[in-house]
């Protein structure tokens, strides 16, 4: 038993983001575990009309290469992934992605209540969800998914956040597991980590 | 909101193919099912009441494949695609062809084809180009031929249309406003017919030199992308192009060792074998 009552039923981690998000996503990629079992699905709002740079600026630090998945790509364990600009980003059953062009939703596309809500119907109580700071309501629906699948919901502590309508709007829908200063939300995963070896 | 499962999900589009010959049954199951669940809260429908009025009122058919494809898109999406056509794909292909034909395959309302008339008119080979534009919903098809869009559109695809770099100072220079919309000049269109052709069950029609559809395979699972790419495959003339999507991919499909990349950023495929 560890001291965040964790185990090693965990299929995959999701994480969404927006403004003032992007220092914590940082910091969590750079000191990941090596060799971090599961894979790690990101939505983070982002300029729809700028194809690049925003991996290569998330990559630089991070333990692993963030990759933007193609359509139909298959989720490997270990890898980490970024919602393509312009693109919705879901998981699909049989562990893989499928992008879509759908109309913006929270004003947001990607939109990040259809990252979570897909992987939570797909991974159901093996996800882990992350909410960090941001600016609008999106990914509060989708934290509500994940936890009535019973999945693990942690948002960034409000505190903390740049800007905490995002973990504020989700902590007002839906039961939150933990609620976490990003330095914890490293600690989380290296704790998690170590179930798996 | 509701929620709908695969076993419904399956039941509509089984119906739908059975009774009005449309097949939905190798789309993306997220997408298919966030398309359902729209039409459903948009409706005020239940899963049951939705397959009701789907089996005893035929007319709801077309309103319904309206509502399900995604009809989001923009002028000049992607801009250094569009350069990249302008530069390389088409003075490729006329090196070979002066007149050629190009075929949008999932035009939606149409500005895709818009934004390469208007590049063919600004690169003085309009009337060399012949141009087939098709969609399976023929509300959208209207829609396309009126080469009319809400104003508020055009912030975003006159941005686009900047960056591409064409040689009007303005979009402006292709349209009159009426009334809150931007409506184009019809003789942008005079090449081009627009056709309502399904991409599932539909046959190959004709040979193309250059096949555009992009975001459009999304929505099928591997098995149809697979399908499809065979007719574009067959629908092409050797050493014809094809663009897909820039998150797009042909890696998996069978026939991918019969194309070549020729622009992999923007994702522009050449057929060289037959």
């Amino acid at each position: 038993m560890s001291k965040f009552n964790l185990n090693n039923s965990y299929k995959a981690v999701v994480i969404g983001g927006s403004a003032g998000s992007f220092q914590g996503v940082v910091k969590i990629l750079s000191q990941l575990p090596k060799g971090f079992p599961l894979p790690i699905i990101m939505c983070l709002h982002r300029l729809k009309h700028v194809r690049n740079g925003f991996v290569e600026a998330l990559s630089i630090k991070s333990v692993v290469q963030v990759t933007e998945p193609y359509d139909k790509e298959n989720i490997k364990k270990g890898g980490v992934y970024l919602a393509p600009a312009n693109y919705h980003m879901s998981v699909e059953l049989g562990n893989y992605f499928a992008l879509s062009t759908e109309e913006m939703i929270n004003n947001s596309r990607p939109a990040i209540d259809i990252t979570l809500g897909t992987t939570a119907y797909v991974y159901r109580d093996k996800l882990i969800g992350i909410l960090l700071s941001g600016a609008n309501r999106d990914g509060a629906l989708g934290m509500k998914h994940i936890h009535e699948k019973g999945g693990l919901t942690i948002v960034q502590e409000p505190t903390e956040c740049m800007i905490d309508t995002m973990p504020k709007a989700a902590l007002a829908v839906t039961k939150i597991d933990h609620v976490m200063k990003v330095d914890q939300i490293v600690e989380f995963l290296k704790e998690l980590d170590k179930q798996y070896r | 909101m509701q929620d709908i499962d695969i076993a419904d999900l399956k039941r509509i589009s089984e119906l739908i193919f059975q009774k009005y010959n449309y097949d939905f049954r190798n789309y993306a199951m997220s997408s298919f099912k966030r398309r359902v669940l729209r039409i459903m809260e948009l409706k005020k429908l239940t899963v049951e009441s939705l397959i009701k009025k789907l089996n005893d009122t035929p007319i709801f058919i077309n309103e319904f494949l309206d509502e399900l494809t995604v009809n989001v898109t923009e002028m000049f999406r992607d801009p250094s695609f569009w350069r990249i056509m302008r530069e390389e794909i088409i003075p490729a292909i006329q090196l070979n062809h002066k007149q050629f034909k190009i075929w949008h395959a999932g035009c939606s309302s149409g500005e895709e084809v818009l934004s390469m008339c208007i590049m063919l008119k600004e690169m003085g080979i309009l009337h060399d180009v012949t141009l087939i534009a098709t969609d399976l919903d023929v509300n959208i098809l209207e829609k396309a031929k009126s080469a009319t869009y809400p104003v508020k559109n055009m912030e975003l695809n006159e941005k686009n249309y900047i960056r591409f770099q064409g040689t009007a100072s303005s979009l402006k220079d292709y349209y009159k406003e009426d009334s809150g919309y931007a409506v184009f000049d019809k003789n942008l269109f005079m090449n081009v017919s627009f056709r309502k052709h399904d991409l599932v069950l539909g046959d190959v029609f004709n040979k193309f030199d250059l096949v555009l559809c992009r975001n459009v395979m999304i929505y099928f699972n591997q098995n149809l992308q697979n399908e499809v790419l065979k007719k574009f495959h067959e629908s092409l003339f050797k050493y014809g192009y094809l663009a897909i999507g820039s998150k797009e991919s042909l890696i998996w499909c069978d026939y991918a060792n019969r194309f070549i990349v020729v622009n992999n950023e923007e994702k522009i495929y050449k057929k060289i074998k037959d």
